[in-house]
């Protein structure tokens, strides 16, 4: 059982190495990755770089091109594909067909695996998928963990789940919920409410609003510690009542499923996170290596140690974790 | 190129996307029937719970429809996550009379498998001419563009040579009126807005045939809950843009509403233009946010 931790710089990438990560995954610096921040990710020369070291230590490094090409861009696309397989790294993260196609025609060496933004979320879409001759499927975090023991038992292909990180409560890739708000669309731009339209203001009674294009989010009481204004995590009203409508504030962590993923064969356990810092990689990898050891030394044994699930709350969104889609009761 | 400016636009009756009573549905389809529509499409998108109608009454309807002459394209499910879920999906590919609007590539999946012919739906994502070229391979006869996209990205798809070549073997279809479907969840929102569970959802959704509205704390509309769908909270309202569809798109969609909706195929098959009610929007086909209402010149 692979832990796949997230890297948005060289320094992050060899924070997850050094404490345990058996593969990292990271985007090149433009609208090809689906993490297309300012200031993060890999040019071609960190790119080499990072692909060195992680090869030193024995480890693997996976490429996210996950977005949707452009027409008239899609030489970008298909470069960002040259560059990562040309650096060396070991395993695509691909999400559009057209892209697939490509990298499967030109590289049929290389590893494909299925992005989450494929949303390939059945037996028939990844059959479907198949013609590219994909690897592996990154699952969609909409699946209860039955859904997710039902298609292990039926497919031979490698799976990957979410096992840590921000939780995307909609089928992933075909969410347009951030282009209705700002026009920026996450799967052709790489980024879900973009930084570049939030706004913070006071109002005159002392609460914070945050804003999206204009677009009130939420509004924190002073005792509140206010969020991000990720637009699928704000408090609105319905018929006069007011709560987080679609989600609350929450982070994703499936420490308590692991015995069962381990059980139905996933392969892959993903870490959410390519924006996080090094330090917020190394804690986090360093819980997820003892948790995957302790499993392997005796499955049956396994307990969620209390140490862990605190240090995982105390760096998650809204300070709390969810097991999200995983658990039938939070649908 | 012979789509030039020659063919008239086509107009189609997307399928339901609320949860609406046997009776509410019949009679929406009986008025279907009776209109100026070319195309309808019928079938459950959003909520395999939603059984009001089963496989046989749309099959009925359909039969019903296509006797009043319309084109008549069974639309599929866009999330699909359980095993019976594909089974329902598979007696819809299997129906040997209608084409199918594939909301999932696992759909596509069935029918190339069966190698039928197809329309891709809106949910899928395509966004570029490489990605169009490959399903036009695969069989798909119809694309219904992804409804964040804008005229100039469709434009630009089907001016590149890989589709200009081939542009005379598929139509294009734009969601030109409704509430936008715009995102689809694990999670149901309107069983949620009742402090319930989806698995005790107890089909709540009936009780709210336009969706359930989420207003920002200052009261600006924000999005329309409909079960696990979440809509834009604007109603998409391309009618002064038609003009600017001639010679790009064959078919325009009306995305059935609980009222009016015949009224609006009446205004766009006769292309009134008119101001845009104040809370219609049409952003998407500028380039812009959604939500954003652009007066056309």
């Amino acid at each position: 059982m692979e832990l796949l931790c997230p890297a948005g710089s060289v320094a992050a990438l060899k924070a997850a190495i050094e404490n345990g990560a058996d593969a990292v995954y990271v985007g090149l610096r433009n609208e090809t990755n689906a993490r297309n921040f300012a200031g993060l990710n890999l040019d071609d020369l960190k790119l080499a770089e990072a692909a060195a070291y992680v090869h030193k230590a024995g480890k693997k490094l996976h490429v996210a091109i996950n977005t949707f090409a452009h027409p008239d861009t899609w030489q970008l696309w298909q470069h960002a594909v040259d560059q990562a397989v040309h650096a060396g790294a070991d395993a695509l993260i691909i999400a559009d067909m057209a892209v697939l196609a490509y990298a499967a025609e030109r590289y049929p060496e290389t590893e494909l695996h299925l992005s989450v933004q494929a949303s390939a979320t059945n037996l028939a879409a990844i059959e479907f998928y198949r013609q590219y001759n994909i690897k592996r499927v990154v699952l969609p975090r909409v699946l209860s963990i039955q859904q997710v023991r039902a298609l292990a038992r039926s497919t031979d292909i490698d799976l990957e789940v979410f096992a840590f990180g921000s939780l995307c409560i909609m089928a992933e890739g075909r969410c347009y919920l951030s282009s209705y708000l700002t026009g920026q669309s996450p799967n052709t731009f790489g980024a879900c409410s973009p930084a570049s339209f939030v706004r913070w203001e006071e109002t005159t009674d002392g609460r914070l609003e945050s804003r999206l294009n204009g677009m009130l989010i939420d509004c924190f009481e002073k005792h509140e510690t206010a969020g991000y204004p990720t637009l699928c995590k704000g408090r609105f009203d319905v018929d006069g009542e007011r709560y987080h409508t679609l989600e609350e504030p929450t982070s994703l962590n499936t420490l308590s499923l692991l015995p069962e993923l381990y059980k139905e064969g996933v392969k892959s356990l993903k870490i959410e996170g390519r924006q996080r810092s090094p330090s917020y990689v190394a804690s986090l990898t360093r819980v997820w290596r003892q948790a995957i050891d302790s499993l392997l030394t005796d499955p049956t044994a396994f307990e969620v140690q209390p140490a862990w699930d605190k240090l995982l709350a105390s760096i998650s969104e809204g300070s709390h974790t969810t097991l999200g889609a995983y658990h039938r009761a939070w649908k | 190129m012979t789509k030039e400016s020659i063919q008239p636009l086509k107009f189609t009756i997307g399928p339901v996307q609320y949860y609406w009573t046997k009776q509410q549905m019949q009679l929406f389809y009986k008025e279907a029937a009776a209109s100026k529509a070319d195309v309808v499409y019928l079938g459950e998108t959003v909520c395999a719970k939603r059984r009001e109608l089963k496989f046989s009454d749309y099959m009925d309807i359909a039969m019903m429809l296509r006797e009043a002459g319309k084109e008549v394209v069974l639309s599929t499910m866009t999330l699909l996550e359980s095993p019976s879920e594909l089974r329902e999906l598979r007696r819809y590919c299997d129906n040997g009379e209608f084409m199918i609007e594939a909301n999932d590539v696992g759909a596509i999946s069935m029918l190339q498998e069966q190698q039928l012919s197809f329309a891709v739906g809106a949910a899928v994502s395509v966004y570029n001419h490489v990605a169009l070229r490959q399903l036009l391979q695969l069989g798909m006869k119809r694309w219904i563009m992804p409804v964040e996209l804008s005229r100039d990205w469709l434009s630009n798809i089907l001016h590149q040579p890989l589709i200009a070549d081939v542009r005379d073997c598929f139509e294009v279809e734009v969601f030109a009126l409704g509430h936008l479907p715009l995102a689809w969840s694990g999670r149901c929102f309107t069983a949620r807005s009742e402090n319930r569970s989806k698995d005790q959802c107890e089909l709540c959704c009936l009780k709210y045939p336009k969706g359930r509205l989420a207003n920002s704390q200052d009261g600006k509309k924000m999005f329309v809950l409909n079960g696990i769908q979440t809509q834009s909270g604007d109603r998409y309202n391309l009618l002064n843009d038609l003009p600017s569809m001639h010679g790009l798109v064959d078919l325009v969609r009306i995305s059935p509403e609980p009222e009016h909706t015949f009224y609006w195929l009446d205004q766009f098959q006769q292309e009134k233009r008119a101001a845009l009610p104040q809370g219609d929007c049409n952003g998407y086909w500028h380039q812009l946010a959604g939500l954003n209402q652009i007066e056309v010149e």
